[in-house]
């Protein structure tokens, strides 16, 4: 039996004006980036490509995408190894301290950004400067690493509670190295959770900016830095709604895919 | 023979178990395997370096140098104990009613973003076909891909005094403050609710809502009575999110707020404008104490597990 | 179970200890820092000797304007043609205030800033820039003479920067929301109420002393002779002030492409301006707008380019301070600013004739009758003794206006 219709009905309603407010805004952003107006004047008066060609030869922008893409990619490697090598420790042994693991993972992406940014530039000045290492790219990635780490942990995690270890044992009771155990059991079983904290990290370091701010040197800019810059600049503005527009395109290609890759598991992926 | 059986359960293998014992990955795992604490040390090891060294480590000297004070004409700071700042911070009352603004705003946000996501979720899980369904999800989280600038930019664009909303409500938009800036806030962070709002859904199976019904009890007084209680849980966890989020924010409210001053605008300020690293870092503990009190709240409600 | 409880327990007390060890040596970098009244001395800083080959990159901390690139108009950039000339790379970020750009330049990752007046001695006496040495710098002969030595920009005679150009905070409104010619601050102030909501204002405490300044002609009896120097009772008093302002205004800015689109967009019709974000906005298509300087007075800032004591590449800094106060290069930057320039030669190179004699760029007496930003401190200007308020008591003050 179903659940009654009229229920269905509202929520039916109830879910579509949700993704109405979702997308709304997003649609905007798609109209500004044709809009002739500079000013996003409301209607827009005509539609144009002007902003795309800008977009396209705008060398501040590509540039700071390519930051992007390293610092994400930089930071969700170590956020997969950390959070990986955490979640197991925490679920498949006892120890004391155990539960305080879970609340000090999250406490990088709960506390406000601009503690964490003020803290880790302090950190990085005492500690980085001297061993000559600068700001810049490097200091960006460990930012970002830290607070990406819960999202990996959360996902792991997750999936191991669900697995039982049974399969793991059986590997070692056939003479598997506990390397080949996890390899050739562990790893496959885990890879959509490993996806999804990797997509859902990669997510969270490209469009960060507090942190980024605080950790981040002058000749190094990511993207979201690069649009704070150029947010209201009269010129500037509708470039940087293209950009927009091209990431909210782009990403739903590789969500999906994401998706599809793992299965039904992955769609009740872990913040 | 091991693997003829390992084929059996399931597991391919594409080389026989087992290594050589001169192998040194082979030594290597030999050695670790009776050794559980060695093991454990490893796997701990790197992350609470990373986490409890370097970053509790940096947030401790951030918070420690909340007892130091500033040179009043360069800024520079000046190593001497002092109480002065904290003392500051929590008996003026510019600073109270800032804290006092940003927490209720955190609040509104977070209740507004539940409200709207809960349906959202109810209905993806189990009222959408399975083929919709992954596309919602799509849906809800290709949002998040769209830089937070720019959306917070589209709702300033929104609520523009001849912008989209005014030519659709008639010449009326609420304008920049407060009331935009729940808004928006409710917007940027709807998506982290949906999420394990929806995951705690899937946990919800449908037979106990089928038994809900068969026993006699209305759609609301099973939502209430059943749904609720196991859903919690998730929905604390998502609140998690909003509610940190929103406590810390400072760019979406320059951006939409107007005249509006939040507690990180302050703390920006203090570092930034006034140089008063010492004060800025008294001033962080607010929302330090505000979100760990959260967090230990939602920790009873079991919201840690299901984040 | 006992194993890892060590384990935690020490890594606790690593912690404990390392934050110790790390608080100990943390970053102070002059906890002397003298007050600039009480006659102490800056910190030694060293002073280049010679300029060699450019290091092949430069970072500035620059006001919007000052170091254009063609990115907001592709025929307004002179930086490119400096990476040209000279192979140092540019890479600019535009300080939104006097605050944001000390607090820059004391992170050390900067090679240099154009400071204002409120800037500049803070940068001096932390010990953040370097004297600099104007023999190194050929075009520093002909800049304007009432620029060399001044208080805020040098010590004892030792200049800590040269000089780029000089103007005033202006009244900016829009003809078409705000009718009749404005020529007062009461605009702003007390005649603020019939522009509720789309008034706006400078986000930054040195905008207490417009406020101050206001006062001095309409209150003369509170005593206010400058405003940077207020006693607690003056301070109050501008307060009271900017409070009753805050609840017309729609919004702040501080960064001044904000105030651009605020116009622009209707949001705000009437506030404090910069001649550049005039000429921007009436670049654009839709919006005009106006500016004058009221009969008040204004205040104003003189910018200073300082080289940072941490300067990671001193040789391509020396050559673009002397690229910017280069008479064409200058008349470029004031013409695209709206400002004075400090060059006295680039008045030959301007394309309008008459610039600086609308700017009063050679009068030293209409420059004298601006009041540049300063820091405030606790040693009140012309004698009046010791207790003016200090600069911190002025962002607490602004933090409590806007609530």
């Amino acid at each position: 039996m179903e659940l009654p219709s009229r229920l269905r009905w509202t929520l039916r309603v109830l879910a579509w004006i949700g993704l109405a407010f979702l997308y709304v805004p997003l649609l905007l952003v798609l109209l500004n980036a044709f809009n002739k107006s500079r000013t996003f004047g409301f209607p827009p008066t005509g539609l144009t490509l002007e902003w795309w060609r800008a977009a396209w030869h705008s060398e501040g922008a590509r540039s700071a995408l390519g930051t992007s893409v390293r610092a994400a990619i930089g930071a969700t490697a170590i956020a997969l190894v950390l959070g990986t090598m955490a979640a197991f420790a925490v679920q498949r042994y006892h120890f004391f301290g155990r539960s305080t693991i879970s609340l000090l993972v999250i406490l990088p992406i709960a506390l406000p950004g601009i503690v964490t940014g003020i803290a880790l530039n302090a950190a990085f000045r005492t500690v980085l400067d001297p061993l000559g290492i600068g700001f810049g790219l490097t200091t960006v990635i460990i930012g970002h690493a830290t607070f990406c780490i819960v999202l990996v942990f959360n996902n792991v995690q997750a999936r191991l509670r669900r697995m039982s270890g049974s399969l793991e044992e059986a590997s070692a009771d056939l003479g598997a190295t506990g390397w080949q155990t996890f390899r050739m059991v562990t790893l496959p079983n885990l890879r959509s959770a490993l996806f999804a904290g990797a997509l859902l990290a990669f997510g969270l370091s490209f469009d960060e900016i507090v942190v980024t701010t605080f950790t981040s040197s002058p000749d190094v800019q990511t993207l979201p830095i690069w649009i704070f810059g150029n947010l209201f600049r009269p010129n500037q503005a509708p470039v940087v709604n293209v950009v927009a527009a091209v990431l909210i395109i782009a990403a739903v290609l590789p969500v999906w895919l994401a998706l599809r890759l793992a299965g039904e598991d992955a769609a009740s992926s872990r913040i | 023979m091991g693997y003829q059986v390992a084929a059996d359960q399931g597991v391919a293998l594409d080389a026989p178990v087992g290594r050589a014992a001169s192998d040194p990955r082979g030594k290597i795992s030999a050695f670790l395997a009776p050794k559980r604490k060695t093991r454990l040390a490893l796997l701990l090891g790197a992350p609470m370096l990373w986490l409890v060294v370097a970053y509790l480590g940096s947030l401790g000297v951030l918070f420690a140098s909340a007892f130091w004070t500033t040179d009043s004409f360069t800024g520079a700071v000046v190593h001497s104990y002092s109480l002065d700042n904290l003392r500051e911070v929590y008996t003026q009352p510019l600073y109270r009613t800032v804290a006092v603004r940003t927490i209720s705003v955190a609040l509104l946000v977070t209740v507004l973003d539940a409200l709207i996501a809960f349906p959202m979720a109810f209905y993806m899980s189990k009222v959408a076909r399975p083929g919709i369904r992954q596309l919602l999800v799509v849906a809800v989280l290709t949002p998040l891909w769209a830089s937070y600038l720019v959306k917070a930019y589209a709702w300033r664009s929104l609520l523009a005094p001849h912008g989209p909303l005014s030519w659709v409500a008639g010449g009326y938009t609420p304008g920049y403050g407060l009331a935009a800036t729940v808004i928006t806030l409710t917007y940027l962070w709807l998506p982290y609710m949906v999420i394990p709002i929806y995951a705690g859904f899937e946990r919800v199976p449908r037979s106990l809502l089928e038994a809900s019904a068969d026993l006699g009890a209305s759609p609301y007084r099973t939502i209430r009575s059943v749904i609720l209680p196991m859903v919690f849980p998730a929905i604390a966890a998502g609140s998690i999110f909003t509610f940190s989020l929103t406590l810390g924010d400072y760019i979406a409210v320059g951006i939409v707020g107007g005249k509006t001053q939040m507690l990180a605008n302050v703390i920006y300020g203090q570092l930034v404008t006034a140089n008063n690293q010492p004060l800025a870092a008294a001033l962080a503990t607010i929302p330090l104490i505000a979100i760990v009190l959260y967090l230990l709240l939602m920790r009873r409600t079991g919201a840690l597990e299901n984040v | 179970m006992r194993v890892t409880l060590g384990r935690v327990g020490t890594a606790l007390a690593a912690t404990a200890v390392a934050a110790v060890v790390v608080a100990c040596s943390s970053s102070s970098k002059s906890s002397s820092g003298g007050q600039a009244a009480s006659g102490q001395k800056p910190p030694s800083v060293p002073m280049a000797s010679s300029v060699g080959a450019g290091e092949g990159a430069l970072n500035i901390i620059a006001w919007a304007g000052y170091a254009e690139s063609g990115q907001n108009d592709p025929k307004v950039d002179w930086v490119h043609p400096f990476e040209q000339q000279t192979g140092c790379k540019v890479n600019v970020k535009i300080g939104n205030t006097s605050d944001e750009m000390v607090q820059l330049m004391r992170t050390g990752q900067y090679d240099g800033v154009s400071a204002s007046g409120d800037a500049t001695l803070r940068l001096i006496y932390a010990g953040d820039v370097a004297p600099v040495n104007t023999d190194l710098v050929p075009n520093y002969k002909t800049i304007s003479a009432f620029l060399k030595n001044g208080k805020w920009n040098s010590v004892d005679g030792q200049m800590y920067g040269i000089p780029h150009g000089w103007g005033a905070n202006l009244l900016m409104w829009n003809p078409s929301s705000v009718t009749g010619t404005q020529d007062s601050w009461a605009a702003v102030f007390d005649k603020s109420d019939q522009y509720k909501g789309k008034v706006t204002a400078y986000d930054s405490p040195i905008y207490i002393a417009d406020a101050a300044l206001y006062l001095m002609a309409t209150q003369p009896n509170l005593g206010i002779k400058d405003p940077y120097s207020l006693t607690s009772a003056q301070l109050d008093a501008a307060v009271a002030l900017l409070e009753k302002q805050k609840a017309n205004i729609g919004e702040y800015w501080a960064d001044y492409t904000k105030e651009v689109q605020a116009f622009e967009s209707g949001t705000s019709v009437i506030g404090t301006t910069w001649q550049v974000i005039a000429n921007t906005i009436n670049g654009g298509a839709k919006t005009k707008v106006k500016t004058v300087l009221p009969k008040e007075g204004s205040t104003g800032w003189s910018d200073t380019w300082m080289i940072s004591s941490k300067a990671k590449h001193p040789n391509c800094m020396y050559k673009w301070m002397d690229y910017i106060v280069s008479p064409s290069v200058n008349a470029q930057v004031a013409e695209y600013f709206g400002e004075a320039p400090a060059q006295t030669l680039a008045c030959q190179h301007t394309s309008d004739k008459t610039f600086c004699q609308t700017y009063h760029a050679l009068d030293q007496a209409y420059s004298n009758q601006l009041h540049y930003w300063t820091t405030p401190q606790k040693q009140c200007v012309n004698g009046g003794g010791s207790d003016c308020t200090d600069y911190a008591q002025w962002v607490t003050k602004w933090q409590q206006i806007k609530g």
